[in-house]
């Protein structure tokens, strides 16, 4: 333990802002783990009302899995270095992540639809909120995705110089796989 | 001690890659390659820094300013609380219609103070105030980075700091009065604007207010953690880390995974109030009507509060013992008793203190099995605590010890952790807590164990890096007389509690004259007042202390405390970067004190085991590296004498 620690050490590490990503991830998570235990809690407290999901949820989990792939082949494409499909890839990643967000508002309405109320039973208060906030922070990665297209655009990167996509590609499929977790939950629990 | 001419060529000699990159540089500059310094001007350096000295330093007066608002709150109901019927009336420059025409203080107004009260002292003093500063300022300088491992989110995490600090303080003000149902906020009161009148504006900008500092503590976590696991210099494996290192590190864990709890917590209290829903809400009459809202739950809100409520205590805690574990080790001479198991019972903690929340809510009827194992769950925490306090005592014991202002607080801070750990140990135990919950034993309870400790490991905290901070010393005279102030006062304040507490008296009451029970305690209130406004008085002795040296203390050597780790090897008045050569690697834990073979007392952690020796015959140059082969490495600064 008294020897001085090698070089190799070094080059182990990842990244700091990769670290910051990932703890903020994991902060992301712990906002919806208390919100999801709080609905089982609550559920088990009765006066529960079960429901369909709406249409529109099975198609928006559909675009946000299909945009995980257009993400990861920006991605890929980065890597080899060819700039115009990485573009593309972030065009349509956008773009479904736009769709993906109207699908979320459209299945609101269907709900409302149903005459099933944002505010009559906390069941249904929860439902808006899990999928509001997550929502919320879908946007941010919206932002982050548009981002990194202007700037791929623009010809900001040197070539090789993926880090910022990496980071928002990193989001990207955790906002997926955020909601995919989500829509399993409110099925089973509604 | 190093000479002072040492340290001012040190501040002024130019880095030497600095010296080929560019020629027309010169004079004051510690720029570095890896490390490119944009122009500053007095806002970009004092105002809007990225360095993690400067906003440590402005979470720190932030903090302090804070801490003489709450103290001075719990000041003034404590006045109400000893002489609860006499004529208040020279009060009213100060607190205006909050004491009526016939000198009364406004019962809601006393239930407003105490929220304010236990809010800012718990989050803006103890939380930002100690984790932040300390966080800051020390996690790059003994790790051997030059900053954190994002000063721009470091620099927003004070600014959200900052807002959140001044909702709080303007919701002192409003006319209807701040937030006034207990810092822990529990709905239905919480939630309804017609509670009480502290529940309507008070309470929105207490949640805005909460909602901004969560977004600050997370910030900065993201950046500790980041910096602890990928900053650390050469050499410095995670096992040689100061125990500052990692009780820092570990509470910012703990805040990432327990403030987003809260968040959500007070997401569906927004809703409650704003948009109509009933989460926690349900079969609410006030003035004989019923509500509309139904089928909420206000005991899921204690779980969630609570998820982050026993979290929290330690995220107040831990940095107070990970500094005390440096102060200790540095003033007795003598390693740290047992570091493994300093490091051990930091994880066991962090780890016990996600699962035993629900012991803040053995009244609320929960099912008698669940009790018992959260009782349990809860009642381990007394061994990695105990493991600590054996620790620091087997640490003292033999020691060469150093009487500083920052070892006496660190000293006082074990005897605390004792008195008030002790406590927990009754409460703990369900049976005992059905009793004595919700009354003065709590508030005794959790002042000596969290709220007095930590407010000591925070002095001995700014006692000990003063020095560090501003280049100047405060003065020690003045620091013993604070020192006797506070522990007298601490204990003369909150033992007493103990009894009122076994004898049934509960908290938050706005009068104890008003049963026959509690009127047996008359005299002991003034007594507790009485001292704990002696205590407030050596607060200012301490406030004249601080800011009086910050600019007209003795300047301070480099390594005032003949201390081992990395952030006295920087100079006096370091710059932002740190070091103004290279960042020293690292070749042995911090703290081999007395070491045998070496004739000084402590052994940096920055000497190679070959350059001990010529180390050992020149100490005062805190700033010459050595390589590993125990060559000086030139051209560093300190190299030019
Ligand atoms: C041996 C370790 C400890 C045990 C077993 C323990 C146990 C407890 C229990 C059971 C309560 C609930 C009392 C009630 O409300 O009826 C409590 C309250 C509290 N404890 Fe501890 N505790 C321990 C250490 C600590 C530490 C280290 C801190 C702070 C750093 C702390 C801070 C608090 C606070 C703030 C409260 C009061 C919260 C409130 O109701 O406002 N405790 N403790
Ligand atoms: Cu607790």
């Amino acid at each position: 333990m008294n020897s001085p620690v090698m070089q190799q050490e070094d080059d182990l590490r990842i990244h700091p802002q990769k670290v910051v990503l990932w703890v903020g991830m994991v902060s992301i998570v712990m906002v919806f783990a208390a919100l999801s235990s709080a609905l089982i809690v609550r559920q088990g407290e009765g006066n529960w009302n079960f429901f369909e999901m709406p249409l529109a949820f099975w198609i928006t989990s559909a675009l946000v899995i299909l945009s995980s792939g257009t993400m990861y082949y920006a991605l890929r494409a980065a890597e080899k270095k060819n700039l115009s499909a990485t573009v593309t890839g972030l065009w349509i990643t956008a773009l479904l992540g736009v769709a993906f967000l109207a699908g979320q508002f459209i299945g609101w309405t269907q709900l409302a639809d149903a005459g099933i109320y944002f505010r009559d039973n906390p069941s249904n208060s929860f439902l808006i909120v899990l999928t509001g906030l997550h929502g919320l922070h879908l946007l941010g990665g919206l932002i982050a995705v548009v981002t990194v297209l202007v700037k791929s655009i623009l010809l900001r990167y040197k070539p090789g110089e993926i880090l910022g996509l990496e980071l928002c590609s990193t989001y990207w499929h955790f906002m997926g796989a955020l909601w995919i977790y989500l829509f399993l939950f409110l099925l089973y629990h509604y | 001690m190093a000479s002072e001419t040492l340290e001012v060529k040190e501040i002024h000699s130019t880095h030497p890659e600095a010296l080929h990159d560019s020629h027309e540089h010169h004079g004051h500059d510690s720029h570095d390659d890896e490390f490119e310094l944009p122009e500053v001007n007095f806002i970009r350096k004092y105002i809007f820094s990225t360095d993690h000295k400067v906003i440590a330093k402005q979470f720190l007066i932030t903090g302090i300013l804070m801490a003489v608002v709450g103290i001075l709150l719990s000041v003034l109901f404590r006045i109400q609380l000893a002489w609860p019927e006499h004529n208040m009336s020279y009060l009213r420059p100060l607190l205006g219609n909050w004491i009526s025409d016939t000198g009364q203080m406004d019962p809601e107004f006393y239930l407003a103070m105490v929220t304010m009260h236990g809010t800012i002292m718990v989050f803006f003093v103890l939380t930002a105030g100690l984790s932040g500063t300390f966080s800051n300022f020390l996690i790059p300088l003994q790790l051997g980075a030059r900053d954190m491992a994002s000063g721009f989110i470091n620099m927003l995490s004070y600014w959200f700091f900052f807002l959140s600090t001044v909702i709080m303080f303007a919701s002192l003000f409003i006319s209807t009065g701040p937030a006034s149902g207990g810092w822990v906020i529990y709905p239905p009161l919480s939630a309804l604007p017609q509670a009480m009148s502290g529940s309507g504006l008070g309470m929105t900008m207490w949640l805005t207010s909460m909602a901004l500092f969560i977004v600050s503590s997370l910030l900065g976590a993201l950046n500790y953690i980041a910096t602890v696991l990928n900053m650390r210099t050469k050499g410095m494996s995670m096992t040689r880390m100061p125990l500052t290192m990692w009780a820092f590190f570990l509470t910012a864990v703990i805040g990432t995974l327990s403030f987003p709890v809260l968040f959500s917590a007070a997401l569906l209290l927004i809703f409650d109030r704003s948009f109509g829903t009933s989460f926690y809400l349900s079969d609410i009459y006030i003035a004989g009507k019923a509500l509309e809202n139904s089928g909420g739950s206000p005991i899921l809100f204690q779980h969630l509060f609570w998820f982050l409520g026993h979290p929290e205590v330690y995220i107040v805690l831990l940095p107070a013992l990970g500094m005390t574990s440096e102060i200790i080790s540095t003033n007795s001479r003598k390693p740290i008793f047992g570091y493994r198991a300093m490091v051990g019972s930091l994880l066991g903690i962090a780890f016990l203190s996600f699962i035993v929340w629900a012991h803040h809510m053995f009244v609320t009827g929960m099912n008698p099995f669940l009790g018992t194992v959260f009782m349990l769950l809860t009642l381990i925490i007394a061994v990695p605590s105990a493991v600590k306090t054996f620790n620091y005592l087997a640490t003292l014991w033999m020691g060469n010890i150093r009487f500083t202002n920052a070892m006496l607080f660190s000293i006082g801070l074990v005897s605390l952790f004792i008195t008030g750990g002790v406590t927990g140990i009754f409460l703990g135990n369900a049976a005992l807590d059905i009793p004595l919950h919700d009354t003065y034993f709590v508030t005794a309870h959790f002042h000596l164990v969290m709220g007095s400790a930590s407010a000591f490991g925070f002095f001995a905290g700014v006692y000990h890096w003063f020095p560090k901070m501003f280049g100047r010393m405060m003065n020690e005279r003045l620091g013993y007389i604070h020192f006797w102030m506070t522990f007298a006062a601490v204990y003369c304040v909150f033992f007493p509690m103990h009894f009122m507490g076994m004898a049934g008296v509960p908290r938050r009451y706005y009068a104890a004259s008003t049963f026959d029970f509690t009127q047996g305690f008359t005299d002991m209130n003034a007594f507790i007042t009485i001292s704990a406004m002696l205590g407030f008085l050596g607060q200012l002795i301490f406030l004249y202390n601080f800011f009086y040296n910050i600019f007209k203390g003795k300047k301070a050597p480099q390594n005032p405390w003949n201390s081992n780790t990395l952030e006295w090897t920087t100079p006096v008045n370091a710059g932002h970067g740190n070091w103004a050569g290279e960042i020293p690697a690292v070749y042995r834990w911090p703290y081999d004190y007395s070491k045998p073979g070496v004739n000084n007392d402590y052994l940096p952690q920055h000497i190679p085991d070959a350059a001990i020796s010529k180390w050992d015959a020149n100490p005062e140059t805190a700033s010459l590296l050595y390589d590993e082969q125990g060559n000086e490495i030139k051209d560093t600064p300190a190299a030019h004498h």
